[in-house]
């Protein structure tokens, strides 16, 4: 979820939107948040699947140390959504394994 | 190459601390920062700060992060963000992997005549049955989600360890409108400060003290959580196991040193349990065993955002001293000042351990330059 | 004992000489610092514009509060970085008093709600009164609840209630 209002930190307001491609969908991103940010408001929190048993990864520490939410981004695998900003348009799916490198744009 | 007077690794408290002082007194200083603005964790610190009301006492550190930053660039200090420092090589050139976008990175090079490392610290992670599920994150990491990217991967939070960030997390989570099912503490008591325990028990959040988390269970995700009381070994109480419904577990079992760029430069560690493991040694002037390479911040032992300040301080002013820029005797009479107080600071709750630590740090020092192993 | 769970206890609280007299609190707001561990931090001593609150030299020190000093502002209430003092009131009558606590959380309480009230293990113990919300730009977003409660719980009481 996303936290709209704070008590210190004030309300959020008037964020610019922009649309990021998860999985193949369409997603509401805040321009300019990190991927990682922009699925968390969507509830969403597996970022990748490991190689040799295929168990589910998400967030581990956020200011990208540990690789646990590496995906595939515009076709390039093992980005850290962490510490990546979202840009209209971009494709961001959930990694298998290793991934593999499509570098589509 | 490009050359500059100083150069800090890490815009965080402590480094930016540093170049403040460094700058002010006439240097010219480059801050690497690997995240696209500096602050470091100040940047999710909403808390008022403790210390000397003389100081920042009182200040959330959110606001300190901002303070700090403008008056870095009020004195002209290059914030370089985005920008990772890949090594330090020999006579003190340092390479840089500046993120451009996606795919594009500028690799470059700069030589300077005094570093600082102020790389901070990371997290130590436990490990259980079900650590690897999604949900299971550091207590940093949630709090980082939180204050600064501004989202909850979840609704409820469980906490492992009561040290001061598992229960600073935990109320600033509950600031944000998470629910907190409660935090488990392996010790038989609070370990962190009691004044933030107590902001949480009167909200009704139980602190299990003397359990500990015995195993996340979920598929996709977390959504139970089995805590267990702990025997004086360490093993778990057979039947005392509680499962509780929750999609986050928080760890925050303490953090550790960053010390790989003071590894690679070669200088002297000392362990200390008290400062989160191993760190490098330096000298009052929180110059390490690599002469012309200085240590301040968590890198050099964990300890706070204020402690990081004012070591940063002391660094930027003997740099700003050793390249002639202060008079040898304003110069000490500014780090008499700092050290007082850090002195303050390294007082009461669990400050008698931090203020050993750090006598053997310098003691350390002082044998390594005698020549001694 | 505090440091077991978190909660701290009015026999805590006197044995450290921490908690104003009964005369003292009959005779209107004061201070209490629930602050039992050395703690490098002395804001609420250098917020007191009536010099109540001693720390000194070593900020490590425990505030001492002098209670005839005190004229019960409420300016270390938002001052302590560790929101752990209150203002205590048992001058109201013989039946009802006040008490006034740090509050940071998003709410929509007013003046005049009945709310339910919890005392420092967070069980609701009593129904309290809002008597004042007090906001300043100098708080810096730590507002300050006062909540008329049962005189026998003032001693008690030290938030609101947080529904599960």
């Amino acid at each position: 979820m996303r936290v709209m209002n704070h008590p210190v930190l004030g309300e959020q307001k008037d964020i610019e939107w922009v649309t990021i491609i998860f999985n193949g969908k369409p997603m509401k991103a805040e321009k300019g948040e990190m991927i990682l940010a922009a699925l968390h408001a969507e509830n969403q929190i597996v970022n990748r699947y490991t190689a040799k048993r295929h168990e589910p990864r998400g967030i581990y520490c956020g200011i990208g140390q540990c690789t646990d939410c590496m995906m595939v981004v515009n076709g390039i695998p093992n980005v850290r959504t962490c510490i990546t900003p979202v840009e209209d348009g971009m494709t961001v799916e959930i990694q298998e394994g290793l991934g593999k490198w499509r570098g589509d744009k | 190459m490009r050359q500059c007077e100083v150069l800090v690794i890490g815009g965080g408290p402590a480094g930016l601390s540093a170049a403040i002082e460094a700058a002010k007194a006439g240097a010219q200083v480059v801050v690497v920062e690997t995240n696209r603005e500096v602050g470091g964790q100040l940047v999710k610190q909403t808390h008022k700060f403790f210390g000397s009301s003389r100081h920042r006492a009182g200040t959330r550190g959110i606001d300190i992060a901002k303070i700090l930053r403008k008056q870095c660039e009020d004195l002209h200090v290059e914030l370089k963000v985005n920008s990772l420092v890949m090594g330090i090589y020999a006579d003190n050139v340092v390479a840089i992997d500046e993120k451009k976008s996606l795919t594009e990175h500028n690799i470059e090079r700069i030589q300077a005549k005094k570093i600082v490392i102020s790389t901070g610290a990371s997290e130590n992670s436990i490990r259980f049955p079900g650590w690897t599920l999604p949900g299971v994150m550091g207590a940093g990491a949630i709090q980082t989600m939180c204050n600064y990217h501004r989202v909850i991967p979840g609704r409820k939070l469980l906490m492992i360890g009561s040290g001061s960030v598992g229960l600073i997390v935990c109320y600033q989570l509950m600031q944000a409108g998470a629910e907190i099912v409660g935090i488990v503490e392996a010790l038989p008591h609070i370990n962190g400060y009691a004044v933030h325990a107590s902001k949480l028990t009167r909200e009704g959040i139980p602190i299990y003290t003397g359990y500990t988390i015995k195993e996340a269970r979920g598929k996709e995700r977390v959504e139970q959580a089995v805590i267990a009381k702990v025997n004086p070994d360490w093993s778990t109480v057979p039947g005392s196991e509680i499962v509780l419904d929750t999609d986050i577990v928080a760890v925050g079992a303490g953090l550790k040193p960053l010390i790989g760029m003071a590894h690679m430069s070669g200088c002297e560690f000392v362990y200390d349990k008290a400062l989160g493991g191993w760190a490098p040694c330096h000298n009052k002037n929180m110059e390490s065993t690599h002469k012309g390479i200085y240590v301040a911040g968590d890198t050099t032992g964990l300890e706070e955002a204020s402690t990081a300040i004012e070591e940063g301080t002391i660094s930027g002013i003997a740099i700003a001293e050793s390249l002639g820029y202060i008079p040898k005797d304003k110069a000490k009479t500014l780090k008499d000042e700092g050290w007082e107080r850090l002195a303050g600071l390294r007082s009461g709750f669990k400050g008698e351990d931090r203020v050993k630590a750090k006598m053997k740090q310098l003691n350390r020092y002082d044998e390594v330059m005698k020549g001694g192993k | 004992m505090y440091l077991d769970h978190g909660v701290v206890t009015k026999e805590e609280l006197i044995a450290a000489g921490h908690y104003p007299s009964e005369a003292r609190m009959k005779k209107g707001p004061v201070a209490v610092c629930e602050c039992l561990q050395k703690i490098p931090c002395n804001p609420c001593e250098s917020s007191c514009p009536a010099h109540a609150i001693h720390i000194g030299e070593n900020i490590s020190n425990l505030p001492e509060l002098c209670e005839d000093k005190c004229i019960g502002c409420g300016s270390c209430v938002v001052a302590c970085s560790g929101l752990a003092i209150f203002l205590l009131d048992k001058s109201y009558s013989d039946k009802v008093g006040s008490v006034s606590f740090p509050y940071e959380y998003l709410n929509n309480y007013q003046k005049g709600d009945v709310v339910k009230a919890a005392d420092r293990s967070g069980k609701n113990v009593c129904m309290g009164t809002i008597k004042k919300i007090i906001t300043t730009p100098k708080a810096d977003h730590t507002t300050v609840v006062t909540l008329e409660v049962p005189i026998e719980y003032v001693d008690e009481v030290r938030s609101i209630y947080r529904e599960k």
